[in-house]
Order: C-alpha cells, then structure tokens, then sequence
C-alpha cells in the first residue's frame, strides 16, 4: 500500500503573526515558515505505519509556492520515499486544494491518505472532509489513534467535544490529523543530506486542475482582534476574592 | 431574501445548545425563514427545538440510531435539502466540522469556518491563526455554507416557538463507515463549553492526583473544569478538557486558570471570557498580558486558602 500525505507550508506556531497597517493580510516577509504542526504528525504516522510493514511508500504533496520545496525535503529528511509540489503563486481555498489533491490521488492511487486536521494560517478545518467527498470515500477526521484491523479497514479513535470516539473506515480512505496521534521525530543531520537526493516532482497546478468548481471566497480585509482590557495585578488571595464577589463571579 | 438551515447537534436525549447559538447567528441574517435539519431517533428531540421561538420547520430525519449521526452519512441529506436555502449553518463544534465541509464540496462552495460576526447576508467576519488576525469575508454562492462560532454568539433562550415538525427516514446512511463506540469523561460537573463559570489547570499542577484540587475548586463555586493541553497531553486530566485552538473555545463568566503560561493557542480558547483569573508563580507568565486580575504564587498555597476563605 502506498500513502499519500498532503502538507502545507505555514507560519511557524511560535511566530506572533500581525497584520499589517494596511489591513492587506498578515506580515510574512522574513517570518519563520515550518510544515503545519498537523500535518508533521500525519507524516509521522504514514511513516510509522510503514516502518510497521503495512505500507510501502510514503509520499508527500503539497500545493503552494516554490518555497515550499523547504517543506518537502524536510518530510523526506524525516523518512518520506518522494515528493510532489503543486506550483502555485496564489493562495488556494479549501475546495480547490481537495480537487487538486484528487488529482493527484487518481495518479498515485494511495491506499490512505493522511493529512492535517486544519492549517494552522488560516484555520478552515476543510480540505480533508471535501477531498474524502470528491473522493467518494470515507473519512476519519481529528484522529488520535489509527489501528489496522482485519480485512480492509482501520479503526480510527477521534478527539470530539464529548470525549473519544471510535470509528471504523474501510480503506481507501482519509484521516485527518488531531495533536495527539504522536509525537513526530527530529530529524537527523545525515537525514538531510540524503533527502537531497530523494525525487521531488513539480507539477503545475493548471495542468492537474485547469478549470475548479467553485467560486473562492473574497477576502475584504484583515484587522488585528480587539484587546482586552488591561487587567490588574493582586497581591493576596483576599484581594483577588473581593474583586470576584465585588463583580458577583463568586458569593 | 435569506432561507436558512441548521444543522441540530444533540447526546441522543438533549438538544446541544450550539443549535440555540446558531439559531441566534442565523436571526441576525434577517431571514424570511429558519428551517432545522435534524438526524437521531428520538422524536422528542424535534420537539425541543420547535419549541425555540423563529424556527419554522423542524425536518427530522429519523436514524437506526444516535450513531447514525456520521458526516458521510447525513452530508448528502443536507445537501439535498439545503439546495433550496441560501445559507446553511452548522455550530463550529467537531460535529459540525466534521460534516459541514462535506456539504459544502457536494455544494461545490467553499465553506466559511468560524463566523463569530455577521456583516450582512453576505459578508462575515471569522478569525484566521489562532485568532490573531481577523478577516472580513464576502461571498454571493447560490448557498453559503458556514460553521457558527458558538463562543461569538449568546444562545437563544426562547421557549415558546411553534415550528411545524415534518418526518422522514435517513436514506443515505454510508457503507464504509461504522461507529464503534463513544468514551466520555463522563463527570457531574457542568459541561465545559456552556457553563458560566471554568477553573482550569495546565502543566503546573504536576500530576493526575494534584488535580483534586482544581476539581474541588471547581465543585466549592459549581465550575466546570478545563485544562492546558499541556496537561491533557501529560495525562493528568481526559481530551474532553482541553480549551483551545485545538480543543474548546469558550465564553464563560469567569475563567480562572492555575498553572497555565497562556501559550496564544490556550489564548485563543479564552478570549471571550467574561473575566479572566490567573495564577501563576511565574510574574512574566504571558497569560497575565491577558488577565483581568492576576496573582503571582504558588497554586498549591493559593488554591488551599481560596477553599478555606470561599
Ligand atoms: C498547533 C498547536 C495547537 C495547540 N493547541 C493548543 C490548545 O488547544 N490548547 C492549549 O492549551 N495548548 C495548545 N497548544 C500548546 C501550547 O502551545 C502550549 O504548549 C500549552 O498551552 C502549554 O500548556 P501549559 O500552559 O499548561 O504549560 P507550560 O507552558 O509549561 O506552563 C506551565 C505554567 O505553570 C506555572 N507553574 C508551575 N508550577 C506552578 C505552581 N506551583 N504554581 C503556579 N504556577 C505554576 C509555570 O510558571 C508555567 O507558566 C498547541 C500547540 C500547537 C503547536
């Protein structure tokens, strides 16, 4: 079986993004840029589920600018077989990255795809859900735990508001990410140099999709959230209790 | 003119009161109508939320069971009925994105995730990396399709609604897809997205055990209790409890926190609250740039003391 494994490069999570004066979008000029935090943890399972034996290849997508060759070699550092990027120069919404990655799942025919519950940019929480759809194939979406169980199918335990649930998929299929699937590896000095020389496939994006369905979404503008007011510091429980029954939090 | 229709969430007995936070989100749009989808096996439900004032028809879709519920399975019944709306909201809860961008792509729309404003019938405001920026949003698809930021909007109290409630049997459950079992933390506490007061405690707290004392807090003042994920991912408290980008975004009263540094993923979870409480024995803890009242100490004096003076 192979896997597919679709990333997006976003900014770091430790970065404090701002918006810009302008209100145009948000300051990425010189910012730290990472793999979505996500979607290094499905790389992480795809891999570990082959270093299991029930897989034979690992490959990553993703759909973005140039650039993001930075993010795919970093996948084949940490043990992907090959790679594929999806040129683009503009930013691409949720339904048109889930038919481009059909695209490209007609072509690789994966037995699992594994990608990110959300990107943590601009925080859609979609693409999964559409491309297991166009797919005409289930979905096991915020997984925390992917078993292999008989026959052709994974039961997969999800993180939901009420606590765990657990689902079984028949495979093909796609999981979506949650925090707590695992912990992803480091990646190792040698592991660079040799993911150098691991193929990575560019591909244009007009030549995958040349006409998407679906109107993209306009963005009118950006502002930074309101701030809270500025709060004050106590000394002694005391003080911190009156404040709360003064405002009738507590009695 | 705007037609609306939302999708109920319910634990097999009890409407979840996201539905009353969207109907509220949906009012706002000025619609002509509000129509609720609703899926589970219990007609009793349809009648809880015909009871809430604005809605016109409830369309309940009977399922073999509460577990029919799963995304591949109900999507293409409200994409069906959705084509005659122009708007179909969800609530931002895992229930709703779970299913809702499946709507959308049969819709083949983009979906707008997290409204937490309404502009006009087209265009919103939703938050994008954790909250730190937001964006003002414009689209004029046949259906808009949206998840509802439950924490961005008061839920709808009314009782006294007279929908018409009309019935019909899930017909598209999917094949490939079996539910298995649901696990809950399962506490008499109140539930964490809804209540009005939340004490929370993050890596500082140390230990499954240490957290007794979080819990007593929480029963002395009938709080529900949240965690860091820091802390869940320690294991000292269940997944349930975890507020955040990635875990509940909530509004309560009162929030207080102990041991929590306030990473803006944690951030992002809390800045709705009412008034935000932080203990903290780090005085330059990030989480006191957010706070109403701040304490620097030790929680595990704090918490003693507030017991002994509450
Ligand atoms: C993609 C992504 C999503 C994330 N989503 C979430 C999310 O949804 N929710 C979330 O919470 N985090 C989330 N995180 C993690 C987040 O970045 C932080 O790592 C986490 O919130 C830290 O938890 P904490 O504050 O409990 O732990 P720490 O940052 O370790 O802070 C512990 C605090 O306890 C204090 N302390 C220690 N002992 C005591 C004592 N005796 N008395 C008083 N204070 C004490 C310390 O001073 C310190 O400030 C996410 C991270 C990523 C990358």
């Amino acid at each position: 079986m192979k896997i597919l494994v679709a990333i997006k490069r976003v900014v770091d999570y430790n970065v404090r993004v701002q918006v810009k004066p302008d209100g145009s979008g948000v300051a990425t000029d010189g910012v730290k840029m990472s793999i979505n935090p996500f979607d290094e943890i499905a790389i992480e399972e795809a891999l570990r589920i082959k270093e299991q034996g029930k897989a034979e290849e690992v490959v990553v997508v993703t759909i973005g600018s140039n650039d993001s060759q930075q993010q795919l070699r970093t996948a084949m550092a940490m043990g992907a077989d090959r790679a594929i990027l999806v040129e683009t120069d503009t930013a691409v919404q949720p339904l048109q990255a889930a038919q481009v990655l059909l695209k490209v799942i007609e072509q690789e025919q994966p037995g699992l795809v594994i990608t990110g519950k959300q990107a943590i940019d601009d925080d859609n929480n979609q693409t999964p859900q559409m491309l297991a759809t166009l797919w005409n194939r289930p979905q096991a979406t915020f997984a925390s735990k992917v078993e292999f169980v008989e026959g052709n199918k994974i039961s997969v335990t999800r993180e939901v508001d009420a606590g765990l649930e657990t689902i079984q998929v028949e495979l093909p299929a796609v999981v979506s990410t949650d925090l707590r699937l695992n912990e992803p590896r480091f990646v190792k000095l040698p592991d660079i140099m040799k993911a150098k020389r691991k193929p990575l496939e560019v591909k244009a994006i007009a030549d995958l999709v040349p006409a998407p369905k679906g109107q993209a979404i306009e963005v009118l503008k950006h502002e930074a959230p309101q701030p809270r007011q500025k709060g004050v510091m106590v000394e002694t429980v005391d003080e911190l209790l009156e404040i709360l029954k003064d405002k009738g939090l507590v009695s | 003119m705007s037609k609306v229709l939302i999708l109920a969430e319910h634990n097999g007995t009890k409407i979840n009161q996201s539905t009353a936070k969207v109907l509220t989100a949906a009012k706002q749009l000025k619609a002509d109508t509000i129509d609720v989808v609703l899926f589970g096996n219990d007609s009793g439900l349809a009648t809880q939320v015909a009871a809430l004032a604005g809605v016109n028809a409830v369309k309940y879709v009977q399922c073999n069971d509460n577990h029919d519920q799963l995304a591949a399975s109900i999507a293409p019944t409200i994409a069906d009925l959705g084509k005659d709306y122009s708007h179909i909201f969800g609530p931002s809860t895992t229930f709703g994105k779970d299913v809702m961008p499946r709507v959308a792509a049969l819709l083949e729309v983009n979906q707008l995730s997290d409204v937490m404003e309404i502009i006009d019938a087209n265009t919103f405001k939703r938050p994008i990396y954790a909250g730190n920026a937001i964006i003002t949003v414009k689209t004029d698809t046949p259906q808009i399709v949206a998840t509802v930021r439950t924490a961005s909007f008061a839920a709808d109290k009314s009782t006294d609604g007279s929908a018409s409630v009309t019935e019909s049997t899930l017909s598209t459950a999917a094949e490939h897809t079996t539910f298995v079992e649901l696990s809950t933390g399962n506490s008499d506490r109140p539930d964490l997205q809804t209540a009005s007061k939340v004490i929370s405690g993050g890596r500082g707290v140390g230990s499954e055990e240490n957290f007794q004392i979080v819990y007593d807090l929480a029963d002395k003042i009938g709080a529900a209790t949240g965690a860091s994920r820091a802390a869940v991912d320690a294991g000292y408290v269940p997944n349930d409890m975890q507020v955040g980008q990635t875990g509940k975004i909530i509004a309560p009263d009162l929030y207080m926190c102990f041991g929590i540094s306030g990473a803006i993923q944690h951030l992002t979870g809390i800045k709705d609250a009412g008034t935000i409480v932080a203990i903290n024995k780090d005085g330059d803890a990030p989480i006191f740039e957010v706070a109403d009242v701040g304490l620097v100490g030790d929680l595990f004096k704090i918490i003693p003391e507030m017991m002994e003076k509450l």
